[in-house]
């Protein structure tokens, strides 16, 4: 059957989209929660005060809540995030430190955080990943080592006082790296 | 990894619309410039959050009952299956909707065109599909509304819809349309679709789902991609 093409989530999603929960992948009292908070820009370096961030990670032991891990559902973690940005282009979710992941042929992959970005002026989605710094399995990661060096650092979070800070850069000179899953 | 996984085809080219469409003048600072990398389907790919308990009241699927009165407008039916492309349902995932009323207003603060708000209609409706992936809502024909992005320039009349399907690699939003609306041919946005492809947006009416003396009704299926046959991408 022929997929349903995709469609820009427009201005007015806000009412729909969002949830009081959303930005809380994790309640406050969770062992080394954190804020993973950014803006996002758009090609004139503005901010964008009509995208939505959503995020999909796995528990801090590496586990998902889902019939399709070959390793078992481990029920109890929401692993879901969804913020709307606000006037200052700013979004943010409540997280944890995800586990490691296996990934093609069974390597383990760095800790990551899947986002998606839906925005006015987006005809599709566009999906990034947060890399955590100062992981020592960086390196080691099959994705972010087939990322060229000079754009890397668009995909690894920095510190910030309460977390990390992960900012979007849709496009221009320090465009984000986009991934086609 | 294991064999078995059930990794997800890649979208055929001719699906999607491009990034940057610049009939639709919102792409033009926002459409990535770079190539996308491809990323292999891990674990974290062929996952997805499983919403659904909490996230859905039982009237949520009836946008003409979220209020005390019924709100104004032309009461239709919109029901479908959510299927991947082989044509299996995707049962229990969460279907969002949401659109403008009937005088072509959204419920939204910075939705600005002078057209009445309807104190008895927000617009949002959420359900989750049955064992055979169908999902059904009860709302109203959203009216068509001006925007800004060439010279009289309206949109068609459309229904947001947001999926989730099984695995991250499946999320969807997307826009249902009427059949044979005249403002087709000047939407930018229905038109980024490739010109093969537009129509798999377009619902059809159908007879056998109105009730008489009461609602139109109109079936759109939605297909979200399929499982790949081979495991996943090593």
């Amino acid at each position: 059957m022929d997929l349903t093409p995709s469609q820009t989530v427009g201005p007015f999603f806000a009412h729909a989209l969002t949830w009081a929960d959303g930005p809380d992948v994790v309640d406050s009292a969770a062992p080394g929660a954190f804020w993973l908070r950014g803006v996002v820009y758009d090609g004139a370096g503005e901010p964008v005060p009509d995208a939505l961030i959503e995020s999909w990670q796995a528990s801090p032991e590496g586990r998902f809540d889902h019939p399709d891990d070959p390793r078992g559902a481990v029920a109890g973690f929401r692993g879901f995030g969804r913020c709307p940005t606000d006037p200052a282009g700013r979004w943010g979710i409540r997280t944890v430190r995800p586990g490691r992941v296996p990934g093609a042929n069974g390597v383990l992959q760095a800790p990551h955080i899947d986002l998606s970005v839906f925005a006015r002026g987006l005809l599709d989605r566009v999906v990034t990943r947060v890399y955590l710094p100062s992981e020592p399995s960086n390196v080691d990661d099959p994705v972010l080592m087939s990322v060229p060096d000079a754009v890397r650092g668009s995909l690894v979070a920095v510190p910030a006082v309460d977390g990390y800070r992960f900012d979007i850069r849709l496009q221009g000179e320090h465009e984000t790296v986009f991934f086609s899953v | 990894m294991d064999s078995g996984l059930p990794g997800y085809r890649r979208d055929p080219g001719g699906t999607h619309p491009p990034l940057l469409t610049p009939e639709y003048g919102s792409t033009v600072l926002r459409a990535p410039h770079r190539e996308p990398v491809v990323l292999p389907h891990s674990l974290t790919e062929i996952t997805g959050p499983a919403l659904g308990e909490g996230r859905v009241l039982p009237a949520d699927h009836d946008l003409t009952r979220q209020h005390e009165g019924e709100p104004l407008g032309e009461r239709i039916i919109v029901h479908g299956r959510v299927l991947d492309s082989d044509g299996r349902a995707v049962p229990d995932t969460l279907v969002e909707l949401w659109q403008a009323n009937s005088a072509g207003r959204y419920a939204h603060d910075r939705d600005q065109h002078p057209a009445p708000l309807d104190p008895n209609f927000t617009g949002v409706g959420r359900c989750l599909t049955d064992s055979s992936g169908r999902y059904r809502f009860v709302t109203l024909k959203p009216g068509a509304y001006p925007w800004r992005n060439h010279e009289n320039a309206w949109r068609a009349q459309h229904l947001h819809f947001s999926l989730f399907g099984r695995a991250f690699v499946q999320r969807l939003v997307t826009q249902m349309y009427f059949p044979g609306d005249p403002l087709f041919y000047q939407d930018p946005i229905y038109n980024a679709v490739p010109s093969a492809a537009r129509h798999r947006m377009v619902s059809a009416f159908d007879l056998s789902e109105t009730v008489p003396e009461w609602a139109l009704a109109y079936g759109f299926d939605i297909v979200l991609r399929g499982r790949d046959q081979t495991p996943m991408e090593a």
